[in-house]
């Protein structure tokens, strides 16, 4: 059973059947520009056999919502599409069951029906599935056209009466505490400054003034403390010398090539930097308190363990707290949307009834939100004399991947850090393994390989805030071994697909490798300073499988020519999604793997605006072509994540093959290679 | 020093008071048109874009005072007679994910598909949306969808 109905067991929890003959679905699942309501929707219809029209998504909220923790990890389908699918199924049946040998429409049925039954203790025959008239259907996403029209379709573009609008004062560097009270004399409007402890913001009835206001602050606060050492320069040898706890996630007592004299040897250390969620818009939040409760409006990816945490944070009554979900800017993991929310949270505290609503600017936004981690890997291989390989040691360096709200001992809210009576936030954790883990995300090749060990080294110190960031490890290890497999079929005289197709039996593996080199004719020339290569993995190593193939050219910089990729994500709801998500998370990766890289000294993110945090352009996008390989029968899987690590891989393996030099350090910027040259 | 002010914006009046230096985002979001969505504040991303007399502008470092005066059009003024081919083709090639860039990136194509009608190319597009950031990479439906909208133009 899916552990969101596990958690959230009865039927009246995932629908709510109306006398129009509409159906509100349910989902503790968040837009986030991803298009699960509308997928979610589509699943929803087709078990209860009503149009599509006929199904309303609801927002999460903790008010009314299941309880589903986090919209990560590519499970929303597998999860909550799962969930209502078996919810609508049920409800079918109870429907028609009410309505059997009196000739109406079950759904006239619906007042006679009770609802508040789990959804498991109603059996259905597995013979009256009806047939798809939805899923696996490109339906239109039911949220993009407001979205093109300019109508309100954000949290920023929320107002409520009386509402007024914030901005927050941040410390100059990481361990700035505000040691002078500002003068508030002469700001604009009715400004209003708010302090508890270092926490210090500005509310105003206007925007703009608040804007202004912030600016003055700015200049007349004092901070004293002692910044972090660290800077991005030295990070290698940061992740490699600074403490860490280990976890073992396999272990073979073989480590070493087996012995024979002409067993290889293939060792290679890799990394990557910090990197940004960088989203379009900066984070936002509504809060309001009123006499006995706290309203929270948030583009959150999980209302209630945010909830949690704003209570823990305020010290208040869980029950009283209350979040409700509204889509923000485009979100690929653990960016400051919570964070943003319990500035709302706080500074409403001190204004009983007024809606305050807070948004980042964009300096903050690349500055003092949780970045994915920076992480260094090594691999140690061997292959026997006809290239096979024979062992793999796996070794990542660096801070765990999630320091998501409520799930680490003390709440992890940036405001909180700063509050008089807050806290610092503790380094990040790693999911358990079973979890996907984070470090060691698809740290175990996907290839047929008798002895692997592998070791995840999570930093115990956090001197920069990190946390989820789409694919977390997964990113690097992909590039990692993909990267390695590359240079051992080079060293053997193999041609990289078949050295991989070599070392897979896993039939949905091959399949995807082998149609992507169909759709991009492997083995076609390229021209001069040009090159091909290929990425292959499967997320999680229980996700979906994609492989893509890069062409990049060489000139001052490096050009992607043209990506191609081949997905299989089981049963597909809505194909079209499917390739707006692989398309979007291979340019994304893209980004990174060609210039993305966090940059700070002294406690301070000097990579603050966009001449500073470059991200891939209109011009430098390549065209990309995917195919996703249809297994209709197989489980549905999330697509979101599957695209980024495999297009890393392809990107360094073009460069290689373009100018016989190995990237082995992110990103792969015209100074990395010659770097890489000179070595 | 406010100062009263007052733009001609999608056909209508908006007036007040306001410091002369103060960006026209802020005056248009305070005015209802929160269709023009404020991304980096310095003229960096694109998500700003409004017209003045026509010419696509960043709303977010244009100062009121260089307003005045001017026709200024917003992405909810572009529907206001039913959708820019633009939008339509954006909305039939679902190009976008987050949709946060999208109504600074209507103003930037919408403006192109008027002046190059169905000679538009590519090359011209990708140059033309330089300035414009998308986080979710959906630029080649964007591009894609911007050209068949040129193409159905006279
Ligand atoms: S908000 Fe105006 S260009 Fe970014
Ligand atoms: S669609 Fe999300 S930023 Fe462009």
């Amino acid at each position: 059973m899916t552990p969101s109905l596990q958690d959230n067991p009865l039927l009246s929890q995932w629908l709510e059947f109306h006398t129009d003959g509409t159906v509100t679905a349910l989902t503790g699942k968040s837009e986030l520009g991803q298009g699960v309501a509308t997928a979610l929707a589509q699943i929803v219809a087709d078990e209860l056999g009503i149009p599509l029209d006929r199904v309303r998504m609801q927002a999460p909220s903790t008010d009314r919502s299941p309880n589903e923790g986090f919209t990560a990890g590519s499970l929303s389908i597998q999860h909550s599409g799962t969930a209502l699918q078996s919810a609508a199924r049920a409800a079918r049946h109870l429907l028609e069951e009410a309505a059997r040998g009196r000739g109406v429409d079950p759904l006239e049925t619906i007042g006679e029906v009770n609802l508040d039954v789990p959804v498991a203790s109603v059996t259905v025959a597995a013979d009256t599935t009806l047939p798809s008239r939805d899923i696996g259907r490109s339906v239109p996403r039911r949220d993009l056209d407001a979205k093109v029209l300019g109508e309100p379709a954000f949290i920023h573009d929320m107002r409520l009466p009386g509402m007024k609008f914030c901005r927050v004062i941040r410390p100059p560097y990481r361990g700035a505490h505000l040691v002078e009270v500002p003068d508030a004399t002469g700001l604009p409007g009715d400004s209003t400054v708010i302090r508890d402890g270092s926490f210090l913001a500005v509310v105003a009835s206007l925007e703009r003034h608040a804007i202004a206001a912030h600016a003055m602050l700015v200049e007349r606060c004092r901070w004293e403390g002692e910044a972090p050492e660290l800077e991005d320069a030295h990070l290698t040898a940061f992740l490699l010398s600074a403490p860490t706890e280990d976890t073992v996630l396999v272990e073979s007592e073989i480590l070493e090539a087996p012995g024979s004299a002409d067993a290889l040897t293939f060792s290679a250390q890799y990394s990557r930097p910090f990197v940004a969620h960088a989203s379009i818009g900066t984070a936002c939040a509504i809060a309001q308190w009123t006499t006995d409760r706290l309203d929270v409006w948030s583009h959150t990816q999980g209302v209630y363990p945010l909830r949690k945490d704003i209570a823990r944070a305020l010290g208040v009554d869980i029950e009283r707290v209350h979040v409700q979900h509204v889509e923000g800017s485009g979100c690929y993991g653990h960016n400051p949307a919570d964070d943003v929310a319990y500035d709302a949270a706080l500074v409403a505290r001190h204004l009983p009834d007024v809606p305050i609503q807070v948004t980042w600017s964009r300096e903050d936004e690349l500055g003092w939100s949780p970045f994915g981690p920076a992480m260094c890997v090594t691999i140690s291989a061997t292959t026997d004399s006809a290239g096979t390989i024979t062992s793999w040691r796996w070794d990542g360096y660096g801070n765990g991947h999630s320091s998501r709200p409520s799930t680490l001992p003390t709440p992890s809210l940036l405001a909180y850090a700063s509050q008089a009576d807050g806290q610092p936030i503790p380094p990040s954790q790693d999911p358990p393994l079973a979890a996907g883990q984070g470090t060691g995300r698809n740290a175990l090749p996907a290839y047929d390989i008798p002895h692997v060990h592998a070791v995840a080294h999570r930093l115990t110190t956090m001197p920069m805030r990190a946390s989820a960031m789409r694919s977390l490890g997964a990113y690097t290890n992909v590039f990692a071994i993909e990267s390695h497999m590359d240079d051992m079929a080079h060293a053997h005289g193999i041609d990289p697909i078949d050295y991989r197709l070599r070392h897979l039996t896993d039939p949905r593996a091959r399949r995807v490798i082998e149609s992507v080199a169909e759709l991009a004719d492997w083995g076609v020339a390229v021209g001069d300073n040009s090159g091909r290569g290929i990425g292959f993995a499967r997320y999680k190593n229980s996700g979906a499988w994609c492989a893509v193939i890069a062409d990049i050219e060489a000139i001052d910089h490096i050009v992607v020519k043209h990506l191609w990729i081949a997905v299989d994500c089981g049963r597909v709801v809505n194909p079209d999604g499917v390739i707006n998500q692989i398309e979007g998370g291979a340019i994304q990766a893209a980004s990174w793997t060609l210039m993305e890289q966090v940059r700070f000294a002294d406690g301070v993110v000097t990579s603050s605006d966009w001449e500073t945090y470059p991200i891939l352009r209109f011009p430098d996008v390549p065209p990309v072509a995917t195919t996703i390989v249809s297994a209709d029968d197989e489980p549905w899987l999330g697509s979101g994540e599957a695209s980024s690590g495999p297009t890393a891989a392809a990107l360094g393996n073009a460069v290689r093959a373009a100018l016989g030099v190995r990237v082995r350090d992110l990103p792969l910027t015209a100074e990395r290679i010659v770097v890489a040259m000179a070595e | 020093m406010e100062e009263p002010y007052s733009l001609e914006v999608d056909g209508s009046t908006i007036a007040g008071n306001a410091e002369p230096d103060t960006a026209l985002l802020w005056l248009l979001r305070e005015h209802g048109r929160t269709g023009t969505r404020y991304g980096c504040g310095a003229g960096l991303c694109g998500a700003c874009t409004v017209w003045m007399d026509g010419v696509p502008t960043h709303s977010c470092d244009t100062p009121a005072w260089s307003a005045t005066g001017r026709t200024i059009t917003t992405v909810q003024g572009l529907a206001e007679s039913g959708p820019h081919p633009v939008q339509r083709a954006l909305i039939d090639h679902q190009a976008g994910q987050c949709g946060y860039c999208l109504s600074g990136i209507v103003m930037r194509a919408a403006a192109l598909v008027d002046e190059y009608g169905s000679s538009l190319q590519e090359e011209q597009v990708r140059e033309a949306l330089e300035g414009h950031l998308c986080r979710c990479g959906a630029h080649p439906r964007m591009i894609a969808a911007i050209l068949q909208a040129a193409s159905e133009q006279s």
